[in-house]
């Protein structure tokens, strides 16, 4: 049976558009479900207090600081340490041998799972170095698994900026570290804030290497060397046990809420500086 | 006449291929040159060897001598850095930082250590003026510099070069893509500018060439064919190719 | 700067530049050393393919595991590729690129939602779904997949959509001047130009899947048996990892780091297979 080729295209559209469809709407089916659902549990008095029971009761507020104290602790080591690999690989050195291996190595710690993170962490920073579970540990091993995403995006970041400027500034008679600093850093900031904000967001979702290395405490930490509970492995955790259906929905949206939040950040960043280029 | 460069038997090369060959150059000082010749004649090439930017380009070699009042600007060991504030360039596109009028002009004083404000206010006034922009941005030196037309960030472009307070300019090609207007103001400001700086100007407009500078040097396929008073190549060229060029047998 | 000067500079950045490699290089050290003495002494026969599972009697045979991740693995491709591709292709070839703009950024941002809310809505709605519909517990590899199916359609789509939009325009408008359809045009021309970097997205997708640890500890069951059936519940490499390394001793946490080391070989020899797919398309160019 031969079918025209203007028949075999409305069907081809036809599939793929549906295929599009359905997965946009999985995606944004889950989006809703967990927000309605949770969002009726969701008051000033649930991320403000302290939880109670286990979960059971009470509040997230505990978890609330876990999830801003981890990922600012793991960015704080990642970012200065990932813009300067980025400017090392981009500013100064040619395309060689080293390149190439830091790249790769980049690239396989990209890949590595989050489980794999948690064992590491798990051996090396709780065991090895006896920091315990903690924020440090946690922070830590955060830092890792997210100094990829940073050196990623920092190197685009900078590579986007134009190369007439360097130019410029080095027929001023500026030194290689005065141009980077003055000229292409600032420049690349943009791209480089949106490679922190996806860095952020991946922090606050990770559940795997978390749980192994910053322990579940509900308590308040105190210091860096306490356990920290994050809102992803508190809801991990209550959803499993079945502690309570109820705050999980809650903290399920406000976890949703808190990602999509740091990744409309990041996307708006990225737009601002595309649209300042051209 | 003083001499400002003195180039003795300088080649470029890019990988294994010879972009420039040059035997011998005497630039003398406080005049303009300017620098004929078509498309791929190593104009450029040669103009980036005397600043040594061609060193920031990866498989770029040059080998033979550049005096720079009397210095080897090749010698090992030499201050890249130095010789860029004493010799200054525009180049062919306007290229304004994305920053304001003001943080564009100071920005290679800022970086040779000058922080007095009120120096950097002189220097901002006298290079504006010299390359005969104040009068067009003097009520809004704060406002970005991307916002000025092709014409005038080519000037600004001209006094953050200015602004270093250099011995030599180098310019390559700095009005190719300007209005007559913005190209005449430019030419104007080179020509009072000669009487304090050594001006090399790169050019592919030989009219250009004949109107404003005292010498003429004609570059083809990498050498340096002839190079004279600007009145005599224009003239009486000694050269047949240099002849043929600028009558517009070939371009 | 003028303490340190530019050749203190450029050596400080070296030194950073290498905390990557130095860190992917401890972990590899810490995991090898963990687990391979076990692997040695335990067996790598007997590890990889004995299906008896039972710390307390010192049994450690992974391959019950092992069939979950492969299954669960194989399912999510099933369900993340082919969606991911076809909706690639059509945001970049068919829909307007206003939509695309859109939906591509959109898709992303879902994306970024942690993975344990997946699970947990696996949990929720589709096992439930599934057992009153097919029968079985419900938690099954067939949930397992469906859920890490979604998971990586984002990753699979995004990096299908670049390869798509790479492909010169020049092809389609030559295609279509040829008096092709757009449909022609883009299953003769335009997917095969971009297949190394749909392949590669692919590759990278499947290693998210076999990564994936919460989400499948949720809704696959964790069984400890060979899966005779999508319906069946099952555990995965990744699963057994998280489940019984908080209360695991002596080589029992060994054989646990053992699988740790599993995971990340495969993982390893995963992404350089993705990096040769790229540089093979780049090295033709």
């Amino acid at each position: 049976m031969r079918i025209s080729a203007r028949l075999a295209q409305r069907i081809a559209v036809t599939i793929l558009g549906g295929a599009t469809l359905v997965t946009l709407l999985a995606l944004v089916y889950i989006v809703f479900f967990v927000l309605e659902k949770g969002l009726e549990v969701v008051s000033v008095d649930f991320l403000l207090s302290d939880s109670r029971d286990m979960g059971r009761a009470g509040g997230i507020f505990p978890t609330l600081i876990g999830t801003v104290v981890l990922p600012l602790l793991a960015l704080s080591i990642a970012t200065p340490l990932g813009i300067c690999t980025s400017v090392f690989l981009t500013e100064y050195t040619l395309e060689n041998r080293i390149t190439r291996i830091v790249r790769f190595g980049t690239d396989c710690l990209a890949g590595i799972p989050s489980i794999i993170f948690g064992l590491f962490g798990f051996i090396f920073f709780v065991m090895t170095l006896g920091m315990g579970w903690s924020i440090l540990s946690g922070g830590l091993t955060l830092a890792v698994m997210v100094l990829p995403t940073i050196i990623r995006t920092s190197e685009e970041a900078i590579k986007a900026v134009p190369r007439s400027y360097r130019d410029v500034s080095y027929s001023l008679g500026a030194t290689r570290w005065q141009t980077v600093k003055k000229v292409v850093l600032p420049n690349a900031l943009p791209g480089i804030l949106t490679g922190i904000m996806l860095g952020i967001g991946r922090s606050i979702g990770e559940t795997a290497a978390v749980i192994f290395t910053a322990g579940s405490s509900l308590r308040l930490p105190h210091s860096l060397f306490d356990s920290t509970r994050t809102m992803a492995v508190h809801f991990y955790i209550l959803a499993r046990e079945g502690i309570s259906t109820e705050n999980a929905y809650g903290t399920a949206a406000v976890l949703i809420i808190s990602v999509l939040l740091v990744n409309l950040a990041a996307y708006w960043m990225m737009n601002r500086f595309i649209a300042k280029r051209s | 006449m003083q001499l400002k460069f003195s180039i003795h038997n300088l080649s470029v090369f890019h990988r294994q291929q010879r972009l420039l060959k040059l035997h011998e150059l005497r630039i003398p000082a406080k005049e303009i040159m300017s620098v004929i010749g078509p498309a791929g004649s190593g104009k450029t090439t040669f103009l980036r060897a005397l600043n040594r930017m061609n060193d920031l380009e990866p498989d770029f070699r040059a080998e033979g001598q550049v005096l720079l009042d009397r210095e080897d600007i090749y010698q090992p060991g030499f201050d890249v850095v130095r010789l860029r504030r004493k010799v200054g360039m525009v180049f062919a596109l306007p290229i304004a930082l994305p920053l304001s009028i003001y943080e564009n002009v100071v920005y290679g004083p800022r970086l040779s250590g000058v922080r007095y404000s009120k120096r950097l206010d002189e220097l901002v006034e006298k290079s504006l003026k010299a390359s005969f922009l104040w009068d067009e941005v003097k009520d809004r030196l704060k406002t970005s510099g991307l916002r000025l037309s092709g014409g005038q960030q080519q000037r600004l472009c001209l006094a953050r070069t200015l602004a270093m307070e250099p011995d030599v300019i180098l310019l390559d090609e700095p009005c190719s893509g300007l209005d007559p207007i913005s190209t005449a103001k430019i030419e104007e400001a080179l020509t009072e500018l000669k009487d304090a700086y050594t001006i090399i100007l790169v050019t592919n407009n030989t009219k250009q060439a004949a109107r404003i500078s005292d010498n003429t040097a004609f570059f083809l396929m990498g050498e340096l064919i002839e190079v004279g008073p600007t009145k005599q190549i224009f003239t009486a060229p000694r050269e047949k190719r240099t002849d043929d060029y600028i009558v517009g047998r070939f371009g | 700067m003028s303490i340190i000067g530019e050749k203190g500079v450029r050596r400080i950045l070296l030194v950073t530049a290498f905390s990557a490699l130095s860190a992917l290089l401890l972990i590899a050290l810490f995991i090898i050393n963990e687990g391979v003495p076990f692997i040695f002494r335990y067996g790598l026969r007997d590890f990889l393919f004995s299906s008896e599972w039972k710390p307390a009697e010192g049994r450690f045979g992974i391959f019950p595991m092992l069939a979950a991740s492969v299954w669960v693995t194989l399912g999510a491709m099933a369900v993340g590729a082919p969606l991911g591709i076809a909706g690639a292709v059509f945001l970049s070839e068919f829909a307007p690129k206003s939509v695309m703009r859109i939906i591509k950024p959109a898709i992303e941002l879902l994306a970024a939602i942690p993975s344990v809310v997946y699970g947990f809505i696996g949990v929720m709605v589709l096992a439930p779904l599934i057992r009153s519909s097919l029968g079985g517990p419900g938690l099954s590899i067939l949930a397992g997949s469906i859920i890490l199916g979604i998971m990586i359609l984002p990753t699979i789509m995004s990096i299908s959509i670049d390869s798509l939009l790479a492909v010169p325009q020049s092809f389609r408008e030559g295609s279509l001047a040829l008096g092709a359809t757009t449909w022609q045009g883009v299953y003769l021309v335009i997917v095969r130009a971009a297949k190394s970097g749909i392949i590669a997205g692919v590759i990278l997708g499947m290693g998210r899947a076999i990564g994936e640890t919460m989400a499948v500890i949720m809704v696959a069951g964790n069984a400890v048996k060979i899966p005779d059936s999508a319906l069946d519940s099952a555990r995965t490499l990744t699963a057994n990892i998280a489940l019984e390394m908080s209360y695991a001793t002596g080589m029992h946490r060994q054989a646990l780091f053992a699988t740790g080391v599993v995971l990340f070989v495969v993982i390893i020899i995963l992404n350089s297979l993705a990096t040769v797919v790229i540089k093979g398309k780049v090295a033709r160019r």
